[in-house]
């Protein structure tokens, strides 16, 4: 497929390009937190408490008196850091798992494939949210275990791929010409198997995401003083009837970072996979 | 189907049983009168004092016999009881409420997702196409928790139209019957709105594209050029064709529908299995956790046994072979 | 989450497991008005109604309600008899007889006997029961039935806490108990008592409804029912508050402050505020070297604003603590050490102790090892959290760095403060009215899952503890515990945060609420509606 066709589809999809500049916002903003934060997220203020938005405080202040602007701000490496490090996870150990399958298939395929449906059996938020408070929150705890759970549709995906690709023409030859297996899954297979994969993983993103803003929302989250969105909801819930800013400005910002890379998956996978051309 | 199940039960149970802390701590608190010998006693009481892999045998002779053991909170009910006490109507037993949320969630994400996605696809980029895309977005990128709050703040406490939360009014048992239905369904509203809000949105973009897939295959040209009516070649065959995905879709979502449970369940205060879940979970109380990821387990491998039912009915070339 | 926030329920947890209502002296309506129910607003539901048996707020709060214990605490916090008349102690201190009031009877219409308190003493001492509350009874060598109406402990060695444990704990009604698993039978969920309400029915998830016992023996509460709602959410349960289906809950500081500042707050409900038997405190692990400089200790004392956390945590709805007790109670010193905060004291006392900051990074160090410690709390608890993030920003401005890792309850007991893998520790003591805290303090209560686990060591404060537990006198023991408390102050093994107010709010229509240093509930069997504004008719 040429990359000129996959940009020009991309750049004619102007939902896809809303959700490239929403992500690409929030990558400047997660990198320059330190610059363009109005305050230090840190600073308590015991007589600002609950301050609604103004001159002062933007966006209002915490049940701290900390500055809610500067919390969103500092919040939007936290979202950044699980979606990435979460989804980075659970790729790995789909396409591992996905490409053994696929390629070996036999009772490798069906083993894994059998422990594909345990795991799509667990509810898989109530399996988070329990290892989550037996081990205790924090954010590497959050990260792994949204990524061992969330690895089953990539596999799923990487398997079907891997299953078509290896009847084909230029993986029969290097079978022939002798490549050893491990050549032939990461050389000849796998790149091609990427597209659908890097796809999902967009979406993956924006899953993590909701999730880790739910875990926090339960209290489940990163510990303090560090900021994420979802611990700055649960202040919010605790003081919804007085404090409004605490609850929408932290879940407006979970809505536009999801939209974001939702609308840019689906543009990539639009852009990426001709079907779609209508 | 055995096999996946007990293979959930041991990932289940080695994940409980191997984490750090142990339940009795929960019932001694920090309470200075407390010995370790009477520590001793209770763990002894609840056997947790014997080897892992004998507890699991213990759990999985009860199993056979559907008995989940007793709970390890203070009133040890035994565990069935919780999820499904003989002694409440049966719309008021736990499991009954869950099943009913998700049930009517279900029901309203299909009453909205398939004509949504249908007619996107048979007027794609048209503007309803474009306003129900932006639609699907939103809802997609919505965190449940917070639209429940926003909703909670503008009809329960702004204005005042729905109940804030439980599952009937404190005066229900003096309503007539038909008062008792509406009082419950106005309780229901906001936790069932909430529970399919997401659904909805990723359902009818799902079904957008599974028919824009089903209204591009060859049959469907060949209907066309058979002369058959438009509404026949929507509605007849690339609609089946389309929904068929979706009925996986759909199964596949359940353990996540009851996973979301946790959430509305505990900001609506609603008494189902979410609720009990999450209680079970900071108190941790082994047994019913493991029996409500039995439940869970078991309700998802009956979903996709249905799913796999509903494939073979929906299936286009079955209907050819009867035929 | 608030699920385990115990806090919210102290006031109703420890008024009414303490005291059942309290006879008339304090009575001064003659109100003959009967009717209408109390709503009241639970975040957490009970697990077991058999007050032995029941280690949670919400099945205290019920239990509270249904049984009556042989002594209680009066309003003003002395220990009077409650289903005891009286009671000698003898010289020695080692035998105590109760004698019990005549004519009370069970719901059921059974005499209640010393046989029901033998009882009830022979099922929490079972090794069998798994109770929490067993050991206050394991110090008993001999308990004997007297008479009907007579009953005698007598305890191997004198133990002051002895006569405060026999509340309502060991009272069971024998003649429907007797023979069966204390912990598998049908009173564990439809309780019998004999206390001013008794057991209607308990929805599950949603309700648990008291009816008024006619034959309570200080008279048939004027309230019809006394009811509870389980609202597991506190900003729900305030929204129910304001739709008037709940009458009286626990506000947090925010909603005493703030919500209910209206004037629609003003005429239609009133506001309490009294201390809460509880404190909060930062306790150091003295098996960390770095925490046994007593310098160190008093500096990290110094650095910490206690009125900035009863501001910025409780809106000023807190006391600070300055030991052990609750201020205001007889065992309090008022003239105790206090640590003002003074970071320049602080940075001095560091500096003193040898910590410098010599490699410009912000954070003290002594021999190339940087000052930073972690602070543990447990989840479920905002209140705690906020404060140790308080204390983690105060700390570093005097150059120390301070992580807090919130850990899951029994996670944070079983593998951390039991083994005494740890640094630092937020918690919270609930304290009896009684001042002995021997199994907290005494250097001989370090073992594995003991209560001493900071490992503290002082042989003072041991002579002390051993002493105090085993005078009855209150004015001797007020002594001992003045130097007790004074010493624990000068050593600062705790920090001593805060001692929070109970804040209950109720609808006004209820009168005859009068609030003593023990709370409110107290006299609820006096509480009473006036007729015409009276709102629920529930039939029981």
């Amino acid at each position: 497929m040429q990359i000129k066709t996959v940009t020009d589809r991309f750049s004619k999809n102007r939902l896809a390009i809303a959700g490239l500049a929403i992500v690409t916002v929030l990558f400047i903003i997660a990198l320059c937190a330190p610059f363009i934060a109005p305050y230090d997220y840190k600073t308590i203020n015991v007589r600002a408490i609950l301050m609604p938005p103004g001159k002062a405080h933007l966006l209002g202040t915490d049940d701290l008196g900390r500055d809610l602007l500067s919390r969103i701000i500092w919040g939007s490496r936290i979202s950044l850091a699980v979606g990435f490090v979460a989804v980075g996870i659970s790729t790995v150990i789909g396409i591992v798992l996905g490409s053994l399958a696929g390629y070996y298939g036999r009772w490798i395929d069906s083993t894994i494939m059998r422990f594909v449906d345990m795991m799509l059996c667990f509810p898989s938020f109530f399996l988070i949210l329990t290892v989550i408070a037996f081990v205790g929150p924090s954010i590497w705890n959050i990260m792994i275990i949204i990524g061992l759970t969330s690895w089953m549709g990539v596999a799923r995906l990487v398997r079907a791929e891997f299953l078509s690709l290896k009847e084909r023409e230029f993986v029969l030859s290097a079978v022939t010409s002798g490549a050893k297996d491990l050549r032939i899954i990461f050389v000849h297979i796998l790149p091609n198997a990427l597209t659908p994969v890097f796809v999902s993983a967009v979406l993956g993103v924006a899953a993590a995401v909701l999730v880790e803003g739910a875990l926090s929302f339960l209290g489940l989250g990163v510990q303090p003083p560090t900021p994420s969105w979802g611990n700055i909801l649960t202040s919010g819930k605790d003081n919804i009837e007085i404090a409004w800013w605490l609850s929408v400005f932290p879940g407006l910002a979970i809505l536009l970072t999801v939209l974001g890379y939702n609308l840019l998956g689906e543009g990539l996978r639009d852009a990426l996979d001709p079907k779609f051309k209508s | 189907m055995i096999p996946v199940l007990l293979g959930v039960t041991i990932i289940s149970f080695s994940i409980i049983h191997l984490a750090p802390g142990k339940p009795t701590d929960i019932m001694t608190e920090l309470n200075p009168k407390i010995t370790p010998e009477a520590r001793q006693r209770l763990e002894k009481y609840y056997g947790l004092d014997k080897p892992i892999l004998v507890q699991y045998g213990i759990w999985l002779k009860r199993i056979v016999r559907l008995d989940f053991g007793n709970s390890f909170s203070t009133d040890s009910r035994p565990v069935i009881d919780k999820i499904w006490d003989k002694n409440l109507p049966l719309l008021d037993r736990k499991l009954s409420i869950t099943l009913l949320i998700n049930i009517l969630s279900i029901s309203l994400i299909l009453l909205f997702a398939i004509p949504i996605g249908v007619y996107s696809s048979t007027h794609p980029y048209s503007f309803f196409d474009r306003v129900s895309t932006v639609f699907v977005f939103l809802g997609f990128a919505t965190p449940a928790f917070w639209l429940a709050l926003l909703l909670m703040m503008l009809f329960g406490v702004k204005l005042g139209w729905l109940p804030i939360s439980g599952l009937k009014s404190l005066n229900y048992s003096s309503l007539s019957a038909m008062m008792q239905v509406f009082d419950k369904a106005q309780h229901l509203i906001l936790p069932v709105f909430v529970s399919a809000f997401g659904g909805i949105a990723g359902m009818s973009r799902y079904m957008r594209s599974s028919m824009l897939e089903a209204l591009r295959n060859d049959y469907i040209i060949t209907a066309r050029a058979k002369g058959l009516s438009e509404t026949a070649v929507v509605y007849k065959h690339a609609l089946r064709n389309a929904l068929l995905p979706i009925i996986t879709i759909l199964c596949l979502s359940i353990p996540g529908l009851i996973g979301g449970s946790v959430i509305f369940e505990t900001i609506f205060g609603i008494p189902g299995m979410g609720q009990l879940s999450f209680q079970a979970i900071m108190t941790r109380d082994y047994p019913v956790i493991m029996g409500l990821l039995f439940i869970t387990a078991v309700l998802t491998l009956i979903a996709n046994l249905l799913a796999d039912v509903c494939y073979a009915f929906a299936d286009p070339r079955i209907r050819v072979n009867k035929g | 989450m608030n699920i385990l926030n115990v806090n919210i329920f102290l006031f109703t947890t420890l008024a009414l497991l303490f005291t059942a209502p309290f006879a008339s002296a304090y009575e001064s309506d003659n109100n003959t008005e009967y009717g209408d129910a109390v709503i009241v607003g639970s975040i957490g539901e009970p697990s077991i109604l058999i007050p032995m048996l029941a280690s949670d707020g919400p099945s205290h709060d019920v239990c509270g309600l249904v049984f009556n214990g042989l002594v209680k605490y009066a309003p003003d916090l002395t220990l009077v008899g409650d289903l005891a008349e009286s009671w000698d102690i003898s010289n020695n201190g080692l035998t105590i007889t109760f004698y019990l009031k005549k004519g009370v009877v069970w719901e059921d219409g059974v005499d209640f006997t010393a046989d029901d308190v033998y009882f009830g003493f022979k099922t929490i001492t079972d090794p069998n029961t798994p109770t929490a509350y067993s050991e206050d009874f394991r110090q008993v060598s001999t308990a004997e039935v007297l008479g009907p109406h007579t009953f005698r402990v007598t305890y191997e060695k004198p133990f002051a806490p002895a006569l405060s444990s026999w509340g309502n704990l060991p009272v069971l009604p024998k003649h429907l108990l007797e023979g069966k698993d204390i912990r598998k039978n049908e009173l564990t969920r439809k309780p019998v008592g004999l206390g001013p309400f008794k057991f209607n029915k308990w929805v599950p998830g949603e309700k648990l409804i008291l009816d008024a016992n006619p034959a309570y023996f200080e008279g048939r509460p004027f309230l019809n029912n006394y009811i509870f709602r389980f609202i597991p959410d506190p900003a729900t349960m305030f929204l129910e508050l304001q739709a008037g289906s709940v009458d009286l809950m626990s506000l947090t500081p925010l909603q005493f402050v703030r919500q209910t500042d209206s004037k629609y707050f003003k005429e239609n409900f009133n506001k309490f505020k009294y201390p809460v038997f509880s404190y909060t405190y930062l306790a150091f692990n003295f098996l960390f070297p770095l925490f046994q400089d007593l310098r160190v200790r008093q500096a990290i004392a110094h650095a910490v604003n206690k009125q900035e956390i009863i501001d910025g945590v409780f809106l000023g709805l807190a006391q600070e603590a300055t030991g052990p007790y609750v201020p205001n109670t007889w065992p309090y010193n008022p003239t105790v050490k206090t640590y003002p905060y003074n970071p320049d004291r602080s940075r001095a006392l560091l500096s003193d102790a040898g910590w410098a900051d010599t490699d410009n990074d912000g954070i003290l160090d002594r021999e190339g090892i940087p000052f930073e410690f972690t602070i543990l709390t447990n989840m479920g608890n905002t209140r705690r959290l906020k404060t140790a993030t308080i204390i983690q920003w105060r700390l570093e401005m005097i150059g120390i760095k301070v992580n807090i890792r919130v850990l899951e309850w029994a996670t944070l007991i079983n593998e951390f403060v039991d083994k005494k893998r740890f640094q630092a520790l937020i918690m919270g003591w609930g304290i009896g009215l009684d001042p002995d805290q021997y199994d907290i303090w005494h250097s001989s209560k370090t073992g594995e899952k003991e209560f001493n686990f900071i490992s503290y060591k002082n042989p003072a404060v041991d002579i002390l503890l051993e002493k105090g537990r085993r005078i009855f006198n209150i004015e001797e023991r007020k002594k001992i515990y003045f130097k007790f408390h004074e010493i624990i102050a000068e050593e600062v093994p705790y920090i001593f945060l805060y001692v929070p107010y109970a804040l209950p709010i109720i609808h006004a229509r209820f009168k005859n609420i009068k609030p003593e240093p023990i709370g409110i509930s107290y006299n609820i069997n006096k509480w009473y509606v006036p007729k015409k504004m009276q709102r629920h008719s529930l039939v029981p």
